[in-house]
């Protein structure tokens, strides 16, 4: 696998992408915001601290999802009014791409998927709670529209994203445990498909521990 | 591959000691950062437990509670095999009718499965988590008559306003005393499936019953639980499993009876081995009326032996009397029988009464030789009488079978009655009392 490598614009650390693909990391030692221009690194600034750690998930942890292992190599932490929730950024084994959510240890995994040709998605405006869209042939219910903020950013990402605040994401169930999100943070909107899961299945290793707890 | 290990890792999360804001009592948090809100031990304050600061959400100025948790705060069990912290503890209560009903509900948590809910009520216990699908109602309505979840449908039980009025420890939402949420919930015992709408938001919910011994269990509790009152909404019937085993029961011991009358009818030699037939006058001397057969022989095992009497009887009666006796032990087995036959003419038509024809099943008779001693009465003065008997050997008989039948069919239909008034007590409680009272899909 090759990893691309390079050196901090901002200290100088040696930078390693674990995937490939990445298009941004945060340099371990400075915390600066990385932007890959091809192997010339741009600082898009800094992230603070991020809040005390509350999810069994890190950077490194792995596992399985569908017969596919998984690495987490970064992670968006966003907030809202009720609490956060953790996107983690997984480089699946074949070269892919995915999410895992986890909103209070409710989890998710997903994928960027994109509408079948000819069908919109439905902007900003048009969301509306109880709304049914229907993508590959599962239709679903739009449960609940929350305003977000950008909390924090960790490790590799597969697109820019640094100081983004007021997203807007709807959340899509199902009768099944399929879901699917939609992104409002880019002018465009983004589709997001994906499936809730046990614990336990993913199968995780490298997981953070918790005094007192096994 | 060389995977960098996170060059710093974050504060090990844990029990963490903080203070009230309001009232400088310690706080502290079990729930890892994962709580929404947390309750002041001291003054019964909630804070934002998401704010290092621990704003306050709503003020108050002691704990007023006759009504602690029965599961104290911070005490770990095992639910389904995976270890939970009790976090948090609250009172709701619904009013019905002026009459106010109190659960009480209690916040589980575990730093890698999340969170997950126990519910009390009057010693009934559910086993609750976030349901991850999507029910489907049955109607666009916000209360649907059924509903369906996971394939299985859920009858609609109740549906109120569920007001919290007393709060204790962390919660994984921002609780406030005095919230309402309007509730709704649905049936398949021992599931119950809730709808909570709170601003506009319905979350959905499955728990399953839990008898209180297993709750005392999970979590070590001493002493024993406090006993259940009535049958709770998705208590699981303890006739139920009975029901359907016993109609199965006795469905297999029908179907046996079936067989066994059938075989015995078919093989029951049935056999006819005497027949006679008689005539008997008017002015008969008395002293001769009786007379015996020729002898005939019974033969196989030792099984019944019917004696069948048909005559032309007009309007008239006459009684027989039987002795079956056997030729080489002097044995004999003494019956009779009055036969009347009578038909008529009236207002409402013709009629009859009576039967010109009878039959005696005399059991269990040996083989061997025997012979009839037949002794025909009747009035003094009557029209002479034809009549014939037929002797048959080993015929199939029904109403044992009967019987049997029956005695399958009263316990069945004694557990089917208890389970109905189960049903009913259940029924009695929620939205619809007169609902059907076996519920579809038992």
């Amino acid at each position: 696998m090759t990893q691309p490598t390079a050196t901090c614009p901002n200290c100088g650390a040696k930078i390693v992408f674990k995937w490939s693909s990445s298009v941004q990391t945060v340099c371990d030692y400075c915390k600066s915001v990385l932007v890959r221009t091809d192997i010339d690194l741009q600082v898009l600034g800094k992230v603070g601290d991020l809040p005390p750690d509350i999810s069994p998930i890190q950077i490194n942890a792995a596992g399985v999802y569908r017969n596919k292992s998984f690495v987490v190599i970064g992670r968006i932490l966003y907030e809202y009014d009720q609490g956060g929730w953790n996107e983690w950024h997984l480089m699946m084994n074949d070269g892919g791409s995915g999410w895992l959510s986890d909103a209070q240890e409710e989890y998710g995994v997903s994928f960027s998927s994109k509408p079948s040709a000819g069908q919109a998605l439905p902007g900003e405006s048009q969301l509306e709670v109880g709304r049914e869209l229907t993508w590959d042939g599962t239709t679903y219910t739009l449960s609940v529209i929350t305003q977000a903020y950008f909390r924090g950013v960790e490790g590799e990402l597969p697109f820019k994203f640094w100081d983004k605040s007021d997203m807007v994401f709807a959340d899509l169930r199902s009768s099944s445990r399929k879901f699917a999100t939609l992104d409002y943070s880019d002018a465009e909107p983004a589709l997001y498909l994906g499936e809730f899961v046990e614990f336990e299945d993913l199968k995780l290793k490298n997981l953070r521990k918790f005094e007192g707890w096994s | 591959m060389n995977p960098q290990p996170p060059p710093v890792g974050g504060p090990k999360p844990r029990v963490s000691g903080l203070n009230c804001p309001n009232c400088g009592g310690s706080i502290t948090l079990r729930a890892l950062g994962q709580a929404s809100s947390v309750v002041c031990e001291g003054c019964g304050s909630i804070l934002d437990a998401k704010d290092p600061k621990l704003q306050i959400i709503q003020t108050f100025h002691r704990i007023v509670s006759s009504d602690p948790p029965l599961i104290p705060l911070g005490t770990r069990g095992k639910i389904r095999g995976t270890d939970y912290e009790v976090i948090g503890f609250e009172r709701r209560t619904i009013t019905v009718d002026l009459v106010e009903y109190h659960w009480h509900e209690y916040i589980l948590f575990n730093p890698y499965k999340g969170f997950r809910y126990l519910t009390e009520y009057q010693g009934h216990w559910n086993d609750i988590s976030i349901c991850k699908e999507l029910p489907s109602m049955s109607s666009s309505f916000n209360i649907s008559p059924r509903v369906n979840y996971l394939g299985e449908s859920y009858q609609h039980f109740q549906s109120a306003d569920a007001n919290t009025d007393f709060v204790l420890g962390e919660f994984p939402w921002q609780v406030r005393v005095g919230e309402r949420a309007s509730v709704t919930d649905y049936v398949h015992p021992p599931r119950v499936l809730s709808g909570e709408k709170m601003a506009g938001e319905v979350t959905w919910s499955i728990g399953e019953y839990i008898p209180g011994r297993d709750v005392w269990k999970a979590f070590n509790l001493p002493g024993s639980p406090p006993a259940a009152i009535g049958v709770y909404e998705n208590e699981p019937s303890p006739f139920r499993a009975n029901l359907k085993a016993v109609w199965i029961g006795f469905a297999a011991l029908a179907f046996g009876l079936l067989v066994m009358m059938i075989g015995f009818d078919v093989f029951a030699m049935n056999s006819s081995v005497f027949q006679g037939a008689y005539r008997f006058t008017s002015g008969y001397p008395r002293a001769e009326a009786s007379f015996v057969t020729n002898t005939f022989e019974l033969g196989g095992r030792p099984s019944n032996v019917e004696v069948t009497t048909s005559t032309d009887l007009q309007n008239n009666w006459i009684y027989l009397n039987y002795a079956l006796i056997n030729q080489d032990t002097g044995q004999a087995w003494d019956f009779g029988r009055e036969v009347s036959f009578y038909s008529g003419y009236d207002s409402d038509g013709s009629w009859t009464e009576g039967s010109r024809n009878a039959a005696i099943v005399v059991p269990s008779v040996p083989p061997g030789q025997y012979y009839l001693r037949i002794e025909p009465e009747a009035d003094t003065v009557h029209p002479p009488v034809t009549y014939t008997v037929e002797v048959r050997r080993d015929v199939p008989v029904s109403s044992f079978y009967g019987i049997g039948f029956l005695a399958l069919l009263i316990p069945a239909i004694l557990i089917t009655w208890r389970s109905a008034s189960f049903e009913k007590s259940r029924w009695s409680e929620s939205d619809h009392p007169h609902s059907p009272i076996i519920p579809e899909g038992s």
